[in-house]
């Protein structure tokens, strides 16, 4: 018995190529047309599902790392500058979610720098392919990720004691433009993350942008207690004009001014970081 | 499938590419026939994975040109990439992924709808023997197996021209085997192989023809037989019985053999290479060779006359020997 379970484990290393069957597979049959941009595309995002299928502990920071943000920020600010905890939740919660949502872009250039020491891309890049599709696939998985953190978020906030005014569609339409933007601010991640060396130096350069971008605006306090020329740079912040947003349609006062500045930055981002982005994806 | 107006698959001249300081290509020419695999041989660090990844449309050099199947491979990227696939130096496919998984992604890239993706990958992962493994992550496969899935993935769609950059390098004999076999079954079938690799039985095994590369250029090209009878066509050894006889035998060879005799660690050995001039074969020199020492009274208790190794080959070529030199990377 124990001789035969071992010939069978020993069974694959004796592959034996023979030349008739790699003959048959080789023939091959007529070559389909070249897939459409969206195919490509769609095809490069079922691969990042299926990467989340193998390797679900990927998904830590978008689960963990929010509903610890919103827990320490609610009781460490709450009363101290809204009175408490809960008031503070109705003005904390659009931009925690926010916060965090941005953070975990900043893994898109971790996720591609990491890749592309890999092998793989190599082979992706031999591909006759629309060539932006690899890295849209990647980031429409990514936007899996976002609307799953922002989910988990709004959820521990429902929990705490968050009621949005504008309800269900207010909620939806507000994680929908925070979703957008995020797409088009990965741009800037796919980018850094094309140029730089190591997977630390692209983590390092996205703190370094993220940390004044989400602090140095209206997520926490109200601006008017800052000096001058800090509000001055809230001002421009897109960051802060997308919590505005975000803030607003939630609250079921939407806000046209900051939603159409979100949406022109998002356009802006996408375009101006899409296109270096695919310089450089194209000269690795 | 051939470029129709010189049947060539690649056609390299003066190609540069430099990093920084580097010049890991100073001036590669290469004229690669369609339908043959050719071997690019060479030590690490000597330019072969750059010069693939410039003719495999991932790099752009800094200079010179080249076509594959007569389309520029800066200007006409894109028809290039129709027509080749690449095996890379490391595994081309997501280790994260399963065998199955990675080739239906590759099938579905290539323009397949994911039923018709999704039999194809069962059909090669079949006659790559690979169906056990094909729910298996690919990181839990051995090396044999990942090489094996990556030729999978490489002739998913049946490519005109197929890299593969050291297909055999950290596998285990009886892998290599099996991936010598493979490629001669992708030939067989019409597809131009270029293979790079450093280790020289590979490349007299499979290559029909040879380009010898070192510090970015190609230092020889030909045949394997003629790279051999480059170095001369054959070269004696002979063993002595007595060490003192050493330098008399010496005297005697030179002269007979017309050719400089080089004297072994080994105190009672020599040997010599033989070249054809026209008046006499390297066989019949050495035969006469053997008499005149036999004449003058030297004793000898073995003699053989053999083809030179590629490992000479390289020796006389780039003075030094073909071992790996340390472990400098390839700049990639």
């Amino acid at each position: 018995m124990s001789t035969a379970t071992a010939t069978d484990t020993r069974a694959p290393a004796s592959y034996v190529p023979s030349a008739e069957t790699l003959g048959t597979v080789m023939a091959p049959g007529a070559r389909p047309p070249r897939p459409s941009p969206l195919a490509a595309s769609l095809a490069f995002g079922w691969r990042a599902m299926l990467k989340i299928k193998h390797v679900p502990e990927q998904l830590f920071d978008v689960t963990a790392f929010p509903i610890i943000m919103t827990l320490m920020f609610t009781y460490l600010f709450g009363g101290a500058l809204a009175g408490s905890t809960r008031e503070y939740l109705q003005y904390l919660l659009p931009g925690i979610l926010v916060t965090s949502v941005v953070m975990i872009t900043m893994y898109t250039g971790v996720g591609l720098n990491t890749d592309i020491e890999k092998g793989v891309f190599d082979r992706f890049r031999t591909l006759p392919l629309w060539r932006p599709a690899a890295l849209v696939g990647m980031i429409l998985g990514d936007m899996l990720r976002y609307v799953l953190a922002g989910s988990v978020i709004l959820a521990v906030g429902l929990v705490l004691g968050f009621r949005p005014g504008g309800g269900l569609a207010g909620v939806v339409a507000g994680l929908g433009l925070l979703v957008v933007f995020s797409f088009a601010f990965s741009w800037v991640w796919t980018m850094f993350g094309l140029i730089l060396r190591s997977e630390r130096s692209v983590m390092g350069v996205s703190m370094l942008v993220l940390f004044p971008l989400t602090f140095l605006s209206n997520v926490f306090v109200q601006p008017a207690t800052m000096p001058g020329w800090l509000q001055a740079f809230v001002e421009v912040n897109p960051i802060a004009q997308l919590v505005t947003a975000v803030r607003s349609l939630m609250a079921g006062t939407p806000d046209a001014g900051a939603i159409t500045w979100v949406l022109v930055a998002s356009a802006v981002f996408a375009t101006l970081f899409g296109a270096l982005t695919m310089y450089r994806y194209n000269r690795v | 499938m051939r470029d129709p107006a010189t049947g060539l698959a690649i056609e390299a001249s003066g190609l540069v590419k430099t990093f920084g300081a580097t010049r890991a290509l100073d001036g590669i020419d290469l004229a690669v026939p369609a339908g043959t695999v050719y071997g690019l041989l060479g030590p690490n660090g000597a330019g072969k994975t750059t010069a693939v990844r410039v003719l495999a449309t991932l790099l752009r050099p800094n200079g010179g040109e080249a076509r594959v199947f007569g389309h520029d491979v800066v200007r006409e990227a894109d028809a290039v990439r129709g027509k080749v696939s690449l095996t890379g130096q490391y595994a081309s496919v997501d280790e994260d992924l399963t065998g199955m998984e990675n080739l239906t992604l590759l099938g579905r890239l290539l323009g397949h709808r994911k039923p018709a993706a999704r039999d194809r990958a069962g059909q090669l992962l079949a006659a790559f023997g690979l169906t056990e493994a094909a729910d298996r992550q690919v990181k839990k496969y051995s090396g044999g197996m990942r090489r094996r899935l990556d030729i999978a993935a490489s002739i998913l769609n049946t490519p005109e021209l197929l890299f593969l950059d050291e297909p055999t390098s950290g596998l285990d004999p009886r892998s290599r085997s099996q991936v010598w076999e493979i490629v001669r079954a992708v030939v067989a079938h019409g597809t131009t192989v270029l293979l790079t690799t450093q280790y020289l039985d590979e490349a007299d095994r499979l290559a029909g023809r040879i380009a010898v590369v070192d510090h970015g250029k190609v230092i020889a090209e030909g045949t394997t037989g003629e790279l051999k009878s480059s170095v001369g066509t054959g070269t004696v050894h002979v063993r002595l019985r007595d060490p003192r006889q050493r330098p008399e035998a010496e005297r005697v060879l030179a002269a007979a053999l017309g050719a400089p005799v080089q004297a072994e660690a080994d105190p009672v050995a020599l040997t010599a290479r033989v070249g054809d001039d026209g008046s006499l074969q390297a066989s019949e020199r050495a035969a006469r060779a053997l008499a005149e020492l036999a004449a003058a009274g030297v004793v000898v208790d073995d003699f053989s006359l053999g083809q030179p190794s590629l490992d000479e080959v390289f020796l006389v070529l780039t003075d030094r020997p073909a071992e790996p030199a340390g472990d400098e990377m390839e700049a990639a």
